[in-house]
């Protein structure tokens, strides 16, 4: 049978979850590992922490944070951000990390995939990959052939590589799952792109989780029914207090969707 | 307080399966040490990643011996995941790498009609009573595997996933699980209470 995961993403920024949060009877709202425990007791199915840190100090309060989580969490979290080597990767599996989240890195230097996989196993490699569409000109230097461009550095260096393309080559490569954000709805609450979401899917035998763009539950809906994610991933819907886990959770249960219900 | 030695031959992430048993009520620790395997009052194996790797791992560190004599020691003892893949007597991810041959059978690829690898949560079914898996018949537990057992007499549960995949094999003392309990939230807990249960009465 299979099931469909719900996962809130925690963008974290010098050990401090970045977006804010608004849960009244939270005792450290800045605390990612806090919130996450908050979202494991709502019955979340995993965590994502995103360090969004732009510094040279990031390794190590990252790599306490990811300590901190696996003391905490009792379901599978995924650190992502600034991991660029088996050894970065080491860090933070050693102190209970489930799984490493590689983005700019892998365009950069595509081994690193591959030799992460090969050294802990595809299970931990997460390849995020953030999407924008084409209007029309390549601003990559070529143009795609799926219309999907891949971006890094946050959305906003343009690569000139096919989403769909760059897809299938790291799940070669020995990716387990793909985070696929969409750039173009980041943010505006309008959905996901389940058209991008759909071209991956259909290309690739390994899991994706659609992220970018989740501003109502039936969006949670429409990534696994339109866009035929494994995975949701959302925010700012479950940041703010608008949604609890287990709200998202009844809604995609009374869809018809297969997931594990909430307590 | 049971003793569970938690056997580290240098692979991923050892360190929520210990945090977990301790959370369990367990004195919890990771060692590579064959006397304190010996010694403790529960084992577990955990492994993630490579099967072959995982095999050779174990015996690199010299501990292939230690978690043999512990399986047939009749203290309890659990496997997880990978860990549980290597109880058996081969897998097909590492064809020319036997297992430990505790418990019968060969671990097979998840079938070419389903996602690999399996990373997800699923119910299990229990197919056969054990102290381990009390009250948890039909709870959601979370799976991250390619391979798989699908036939051996020693079944305990079983989930659905492209085909009857055994969720939880073992006999007498010996349990195994495809599954993370440590990952799988209060139900994986509950096993883990369950199994941490079980060693103080033996």
């Amino acid at each position: 049978m299979k099931s469909v995961r719900v996962i809130p993403c925690l963008d974290v920024d010098k050990g401090r979850v970045v977006k804010g949060v608004n849960f009244v009877d939270i005792r450290d709202a800045g605390d990612p590992v806090e919130l996450a425990s908050r979202y494991d007791q709502q019955g979340a199915d995993e965590v994502i922490f995103l360090d969004i840190t732009a510094s040279s100090e990031r390794r190590d309060t990252t790599v306490e944070m990811a300590r901190r989580a696996a003391e905490e969490l009792f379901i599978p979290f995924t650190v992502g951000g600034g991991v660029r080597s088996v050894e970065d990767a080491r860090s933070l599996l050693r102190v209970g990390a489930d799984k490493v989240g590689i983005n700019s890195a892998a365009v950069e230097r595509p081994d690193v995939v591959g030799e992460i996989a090969a050294e802990f196993g595809s299970q931990c490699v997460v390849v995020a990959i953030d999407v924008k569409r084409q209007d029309g000109l390549a601003r990559g230097g070529s143009d795609v052939p799926s219309g999907f461009e891949v971006f890094v550095h946050g959305g906003r260096t343009p690569t000139g590589i096919d989403a769909v393309a760059w897809a299938i080559e790291v799940a070669e490569r020995g990716a387990g799952e793909l985070l696929l954000t969409s750039m173009d709805g980041d943010g505006t609450r309008d959905g996901y792109d389940n058209v991008l979401n759909r071209a991956v899917s259909n290309a690739v035998n390994i899991p994706v989780i659609a992220s970018g763009g989740v501003g109502t539950l039936q969006h949670l809906v429409e990534g696994v029914t339109q866009g035929g994610a494994d995975a949701v991933l959302a925010a700012s819907i479950f940041h703010f207090g608008e949604h609890t886990i287990a709200d998202a959770k009844q809604h995609m249960l009374n869809a018809g969707l297969v997931l594990r219900p909430p307590d | 307080m049971p003793t569970i030695a938690v056997i580290d031959y240098g692979i991923g992430n050892l360190r929520s399966a210990e945090k977990a048993l301790t959370r369990a009520g367990a004195d919890a620790r990771l060692t590579n040490d064959p006397a304190a395997i010996s010694a403790a009052d529960g084992v577990v194996l955990p492994g993630v990643g490579n099967f072959g790797r995982c095999i050779q791992r174990l015996h690199d560190e010299g501990l292939a011996d230690a978690t043999r004599a512990a399986t047939i020691s009749g203290r309890p003892f659990l496997g997880i995941c990978v860990g549980m893949q290597m109880l058996f007597e081969s897998s097909d991810e590492s064809p020319d790498v036997p297992g430990l041959g505790v418990l019968p059978g060969r671990v097979e690829l998840l079938p070419d009609t389903v996602k690999r690898p399996q990373m997800q949560w699923n119910p299990i079914s229990t197919t056969a009573p054990h102290i381990v898996t009390r009250d948890l018949d039909g709870t959601w537990m979370y799976f991250v595997h390619s391979y798989a057992v699908t036939a051996t007499t020693a079944v305990l549960a079983t989930c659905d996933y492209g085909a009857k995949v055994v969720a939880v094999a073992g006999r007498d003392q010996i349990v195994a699980t495809q599954f993370h309990p440590e990952k799988s939230g209060r139900h994986g807990m509950k096993l883990l209470q369950n199994f941490v249960g079980q060693t103080e009465q033996s």
